[in-house]
């Protein structure tokens, strides 16, 4: 992949730093001259990445470091640190109007993802018992209208419009009198996308600005703009002083550098990432998981909460147990995969750990659901006794196995041997964390990746 | 003659209009991007580091990629030690030639028409790149040519997709095919052709759903429809293109890859590229990837839709460089 190659040197440069106990001038140097391209490559603004790096080398090369005993951890640190204050820091609320209701307008360039945005908004405020209304005001593109309809139809919120022959400013004016008179909490304008220098359009939306005086205006910006990204968001700041940016098509591999740019430039905090074009609700955006994914150092963060949503807690406790006295079965192999698979296609899994851009790039490794699938099979075609008790496994229990599972010997053989690494590893892990252990099955987990996976 | 003079030429053959089109959508870049260049070299008289690093962060701007950007500074570096280079003027015919020869290239990258019989185009693209309308002006651009479309509504996910190609089918005056909203698009497809030869139509315009490149299932689908394609009629589809925001930055190389590996990708369409200023971005897929650019939308309008001409690119990109060459030239030729 395409940033992968770079996400690696970057790591490389960082794992020597690490390693150091005195880091010189030249060190940092070093390092700042692999981080500027990475950012770069990230399609951080040039800009920014310019007085981002002025600013890190300047702490970096005072005394913090200096002091420190291991300068190259430091020296990690304040770049991460840095990226995440460019960001905004921490994440920020929606603005709430003093008397209901609070207006949103939602701007950007065309296919940004505004109208699926203004869904997804509507949901989330839906969840929080909020009374949303959509107001469709894109009359230009073909079939917006209607999309906002089956959006607002799969919801169960509201859609208002007046068709696509009516201008876009007397349909928020009359919308948000819609809402009014229907008591709405939260009215979310859609409009139709355009280029920040299409006057006309521009000037439209002023209008609907000055009409509705909107308590946020939301830019949506694809995660995937390029350096112009800081030219659309400066641009349609100017006009319509922005409040807020909504991040979207984040699922993507991008590591949407764009996104940092944007807050640095117009001082606007992104206060949403947006992901898949199915209906889910918008989710809060969080300045230091994107700053660890534009270093590529992954987002473990993010995979935690995924996994505690969706693992079930008691399973889990019970696992992490069962891993720690090494009483580990197949039985409970299957249902951890299982678990596992609940997460979602684990190729996205591992592009959220940290490092694993490097082991990819390394072995080759494909992960290839269908071997799973295989996995799975042989494991169900064990007895009960096997899965207990896999050390009576023996030539032609295997080769039953290997039959009943359409699969080799040599698959069965390497799937028990594989599965006698794992339970050893296990017990050295439990026995590192000591007789209380650690307090959660994922704490556990936070605490293996970071032995396995320095970085 | 010299390059540009040559450039001069060939374009003069060609129809103003288009030449237009190519110039009015060009601005933004131009100016964003030639006339910095233009302005560095004017403002730094003495090649040195400093001179450099604003030269990669002009091109870096310009979404030219980082990988195309190192080696071309690269270059510079060598061929100025070469010629002993000072002063920074001398470096400006090096630099344009350099940038013009990773733009341009010989082959002429038109579509590619079935040699008899039906056409069948496929178009792939992330969500939001503009397929659904780049599929409406190609359909007019066909249909003002005289020849018989047909549309496949591919696109059976997203919320209202299919009527928007409805809608784009009765502004150009063809046909649509398709299903209700969440069918197998692959259906639609095999649906399609099959209405398609019954019809005996020339082009057949396939429209699928937006997917980001990383989401392998939805990667698997679009093999599903490539298959159906080309079980139905074997030498199609004649052309998978792939629909590229311009305003995308180095996501776009990761796109090109990635489709190009799972639908055999044989093109690029570059859309929005009169809304941004950063035209760099056709330089960095030149130079990275072996596909050639096929059609550019160069704005709104329903002929805004231009096959993709690098003369032309070139020209309106370097118009004000070209005539300055030609007037130093000038004195020597005559």
């Amino acid at each position: 992949m395409a940033f992968e190659g770079l996400a690696s040197r970057l790591q490389n440069v960082f794992g020597k730093l690490r390693g150091k106990g005195k880091v010189s001038e030249e060190d940092v140097n070093e390092a700042m001259r692999e981080v500027r391209l990475a950012l770069l490559e990230a399609d951080v603004n040039f800009k920014v990445v310019k007085d981002f790096i002025a600013k890190v080398k300047d702490r970096a090369i005072g005394q913090e470091v200096m002091k420190s005993f291991t300068p190259g951890m430091v020296v990690v640190d304040i770049v991460n640190k840095e990226l995440t204050e460019l960001m905004g820091g921490t994440n920020s609320k929606l603005a709430k109007a003093n008397k209901p209701p609070t207006v949103i307008l939602m701007a950007g360039l065309q296919g940004a993802g505004k109208t699926t945005s203004s869904g997804k908004l509507a949901k989330l405020l839906l969840k929080e018992k909020h009374r949303p209304l959509l107001i469709a005001g894109d009359i230009y593109r073909p079939a917006a209208i209607k999309q906002l309809q089956v959006l607002g139809e799969q919801i169960g919120v509201p859609v208002f419009t007046l068709g696509d022959q009516t201008s876009p400013v007397e349909i928020a004016r009359a919308g948000l009198q819609h809402a009014k008179d229907n008591n709405h909490d939260y009215v979310i304008i859609d409009t139709a996308g355009r280029l920040h220098i299409d006057e006309a359009l521009m000037e439209e939306l002023h209008q609907i600005h000055s009409i509705t005086k909107p308590d946020e205006v939301l830019l949506v910006i694809d995660a995937m703009t390029g350096q112009e990204a800081v030219n659309v968001a400066q641009s349609f700041h100017s006009q319509l002083e922005l409040t807020g940016v909504v991040l979207t098509k984040l699922d993507g591999d991008t590591r949407g550098g764009a996104a940092l740019s944007v807050k640095a430039v117009t001082g606007c905090p992104i206060k949403f990432a947006a992901t898949g074009e199915k209906i889910e609700p918008l989710e809060p955006f969080y300045p230091d998981r994107m700053a660890s994914r534009i270093l590529g150092m992954g987002d473990m963060l993010s995979l935690i909460e995924k996994a505690q949503s969706s693992i079930d807690a008691e399973k889990a406790a019970e696992m992490e147990r069962k891993m720690r006295t090494a009483e580990f079965t197949f039985e409970d192999f299957l249902e951890q995969m299982e678990q596992v698979r609940k997460l979602g296609p684990l190729d996205q899994l591992f592009d959220m750990l940290p490092g694993m851009g490097k082991m990819k790039d390394m072995k080759n490794v494909k992960v290839d659901e269908k071997q799973i699938g295989r996995v799975e099979a042989i494991v169900k075609s064990m007895t009960k006794e096997e899965k207990q008790k896999p050390e009576i496994m023996n030539h032609s229990r295997r080769k039953r196995i290997a039959t009943g599972s359409g699969t080799t010997v040599a698959d069965v053989n390497r799937l028990i041997k594989q599965f006698d690494d794992m339970r050893k590893m296990m017990k050295q892990f439990s026995s590192m964390m000591g007789p209380k252990g650690p307090k959660g099955g994922l704490k556990g987990l936070k605490g293996m990746m970071g032995k396995k996976f320095p970085f | 003659m010299s390059f540009f003079k040559r450039l001069k030429e060939s374009i003069s053959q060609k129809t103003e209009a288009v030449t237009n089109i190519f110039k009015e959508g060009l601005t933004k870049t131009r100016t964003a991007f030639v006339e910095k260049v233009e302005e560095l070299i004017t403002r730094r008289k003495k090649i040195d580091e400093a001179f450099y690093e604003e030269l990669e962060e002009i091109l870096i701007g310009a979404d030219v990629g980082v990988n195309t950007v190192m080696t071309l500074i690269d270059e510079l570096r060598v061929e100025v030690k070469k010629r002993k280079i000072e002063d920074a003027a001398e470096l400006q015919p090096v630099l344009s030639e350099k940038l013009v020869g990773l733009l341009k290239s010989d082959e002429q990258s038109g579509l590619r028409m079935a040699d008899s019989g039906m056409t069948v185009i496929l178009f792939v693209g992330v969500n939001g790149v503009g397929k659904t309308t780049t599929i409406g002006k190609l359909a007019h651009k066909f249909k003002s040519e005289g020849k018989s479309v047909l549309l496949a509504a591919g696109d059976t996910f997203r919320a209202g997709a299919i009527e928007q190609l409805e809608v784009w089918g009765q502004r150009v005056g063809v046909d649509v095919i398709k299903q209700e909203s969440g069918a197998d698009p692959a259906a639609v497809m095999y649906d399609a052709v099959n209405a398609a030869k019954n019809r005996g139509v020339d082009v057949l315009l396939c429209d699928t759903a937006g997917r980001l490149q990383n989401k392998s299932n939805l990667m698997d689908e679009l093999n599903k429809i490539f298959r159906v394609l080309q079980r139905e009629v074997p030498s199609a589809p004649h052309e998978v293109l792939l629909v590229l925001d311009a305003t995308t930055g180095q996501n776009a190389l990761s796109q090109a890859k990635l489709f190009g590996e799972k639908s055999g990708v044989t093109g690029l369409v570059l859309t929005k590229l009169d809304g941004t200023a950063k035209g760099g971005i056709v330089i960095a897929i030149r130079n990275e990837l072996n596909l050639p650019v096929k059609l550019v939308g160069l704005g709104e309008k329903m002929n805004d839709l231009q096959e993709f001409d690098s003369d032309q690119f070139v020209h309106a990109l370097f118009a004000g460089l070209i005539q300055k060459a030609e007037e130093s030239e000038a004195p020597l030729e005559g």
